[in-house]
């Protein structure tokens, strides 16, 4: 992807290049767009939800680059050439991610609003690879809040899914 | 979220000089804090200089036998690092002790430094704040004030540093490398941040033309006997009440040289002298302990609802040297009071 390393003080909108779930997006944006609103708005990826819109909640997060990240406290001006993975894009061939299903055996969820954040938190934990115990998922999953309170489940679910997805790399 | 200009800066000197060029400018790197306090309308900066695309996100060994972090390096790749895992574990354990993995994976070195506080006031803009309107009042002082300073209070304001980071840094007497128009400069980290006097709308010596570029640690990591100790209201994801870093060079169990700093009770992360001398040549014993925090502690004030913080940080010290000590340092992830 194209992108430019440096840019004019300007108020009007960018042209910004992103990948989005494998697909190559060009889009325009004003500068204040957060990624969020852009994903939700501009490209109709509605799966990842605005919960907070303050970083608090995690319900938006997102993978940028591979990593997790608030997406509602992400300018997509600043993320110009990046990779983004949404929960839309997290399984690669319409099927369903080894977390999807998990959360699915485990009713990881009642409300299911935090769930697509939930989820494309969990990819990002496994793929950084330092939660091993129990605790260590409920302290790396502390950024994503479920107010139904499927917090067991969720760490259940996780766990299924670190090891399905150590056992089939 | 206001309107505003957006620019990307090509150097650290093109950065400098846009940042001169308009006064109500703000530099933006992870943004976790500055786009938050942009949604509340805190902050209302007329242009957002773009700094990710500078060179400062490289970890290395420094030729005194320390080592230097750039400002854009992530706060989780900081303390992950193999090398400050293995040299300043006080640091990694602050780091994972602050925030959500997912802010942790967007916020800078350098931003973290120049958090702003989360006094309910401060944000809160239809009430009086010293801090975003100079000379308008302190809401805090009579106001809802649990989570306020006991510490280095003024008239003007009680607000308290929010970073665990910080913490760890001050105990380890890490150096801020800034850049400016005049060049570059190095900052002690105990001289980085400010008690709030009768400006509390600064935070930090940093002058507004200035960028952080890197942050430096000095050879001695405290490695062996260290521990970061935060107290909250729930067990994650929450600011500090009271967080303590320790840092001790034991001989047997004689205590050679001490390092103690407090989050979470002052408009800067607190350390004081007088209460590592009480430590310094002394058997790390808990009389020792309790001296030492009684030292630390002499000139605590509480407001109507945080006068318990003064115990807290009492017990939460003396708890954290006994962890040090021992070698035990507080698990981030076991929340068990070792």
């Amino acid at each position: 992807m194209t992108q430019n390393n440096t840019v004019a003080k300007t108020r009007n909108n960018i042209s910004v290049a992103l990948v989005v779930n494998g697909t190559g997006q060009r889009f325009s944006v004003a500068p204040w767009t957060t990624l969020l609103d852009a994903l939700r708005d501009q490209l109709d990826l509605t799966g990842t939800k605005k919960g907070c819109d303050h970083g608090q909640c995690g319900a938006c997060t997102v993978l940028v680059d591979g990593r997790r990240v608030n997406s509602c406290l992400t300018l997509v001006v600043m993320k110009d050439g990046a990779e983004v993975t949404t929960i839309e894009g997290l399984a690669p061939s319409g099927g369903l991610h080894p977390l999807q299903q998990a959360f699915i055996d485990h009713d990881a969820f009642q409300c299911g609003y935090c769930t697509p954040g939930q989820i494309c938190s969990a990819a990002g934990l496994i793929a950084e690879g330092k939660a091993k115990t129990d605790d260590e998922i409920r302290e790396l999953m502390s950024g994503n809040l479920c107010r139904c309170a499927a917090y067991p489940n969720i760490v259940a679910a996780i766990r299924q899914a670190m090891s399905v997805m150590v056992e089939k790399p | 979220m206001i309107n505003f200009h957006y620019s990307r800066a090509s150097d650290v000197a093109d950065a400098v000089q846009q940042i001169r060029a308009d006064p109500a400018a703000k530099f933006i790197a992870g943004g976790t804090n500055l786009l938050d306090l942009m949604k509340e309308d805190v902050e209302r900066p007329s242009l957002l200089i773009d700094i990710t695309r500078l060179p400062l996100k490289t970890v290395g060994e420094t030729a005194g036998g320390g080592v230097r972090i750039g400002a854009l390096v992530p706060n989780s790749d900081f303390s992950y690092h193999p090398l400050i895992e293995q040299r300043y574990p006080v640091v990694s354990s602050a780091i994972r002790a602050g925030a959500s993995q997912q802010l942790r994976n967007m916020a800078s070195t350098g931003g973290n430094l120049l958090q702003r506080t989360r006094c309910a006031y401060f944000y809160d803009t239809v009430t009086p704040c010293n801090k975003r309107t100079p000379g308008s009042g302190c809401s805090a002082i009579n106001g809802i004030n649990r989570g306020h300073a006991i510490l280095g209070t003024s008239e003007a304001c009680i607000a308290t540093h929010p970073s665990d980071m910080c913490v760890a840094l001050l105990a380890l007497e890490a150096t801020v490398h800034v850049a400016g128009p005049k060049g570059e400069r190095a900052i002690a980290i105990a001289d980085f941040h400010r008690l709030p006097g009768d400006t509390p709308q600064r935070d930090t010596n940093l002058d507004r033309d200035e960028i952080i570029i890197a942050i430096e640690l000095p050879a001695q990591g405290f490695a062996k006997n260290y521990t970061y100790l935060k107290i909250r209201d729930r067990l994650s994801y929450a600011f500090a009440l009271v967080s303590v870093a320790v840092g001790l060079e034991m001989d047997g169990g004689t205590i050679r040289q001490a390092r103690l700093a407090l989050g979470g009770v002052a408009h800067k992360p607190w350390r004081d002298f007088a209460a590592e001398a009480a430590l310094n040549g002394q058997v790390a014993s808990p009389e020792t302990f309790r001296r030492a925090a009684d030292v630390l502690l002499r000139d605590a004030k509480g407001f109507a609802h945080n006068t318990f913080k003064i115990e807290l940080a009492r017990q939460a010290a003396m708890r954290a040297l006994t962890q040090a000590a021992n070698g035990t340092p507080q698990s981030q992830s076991n929340k068990k009071i070792a």
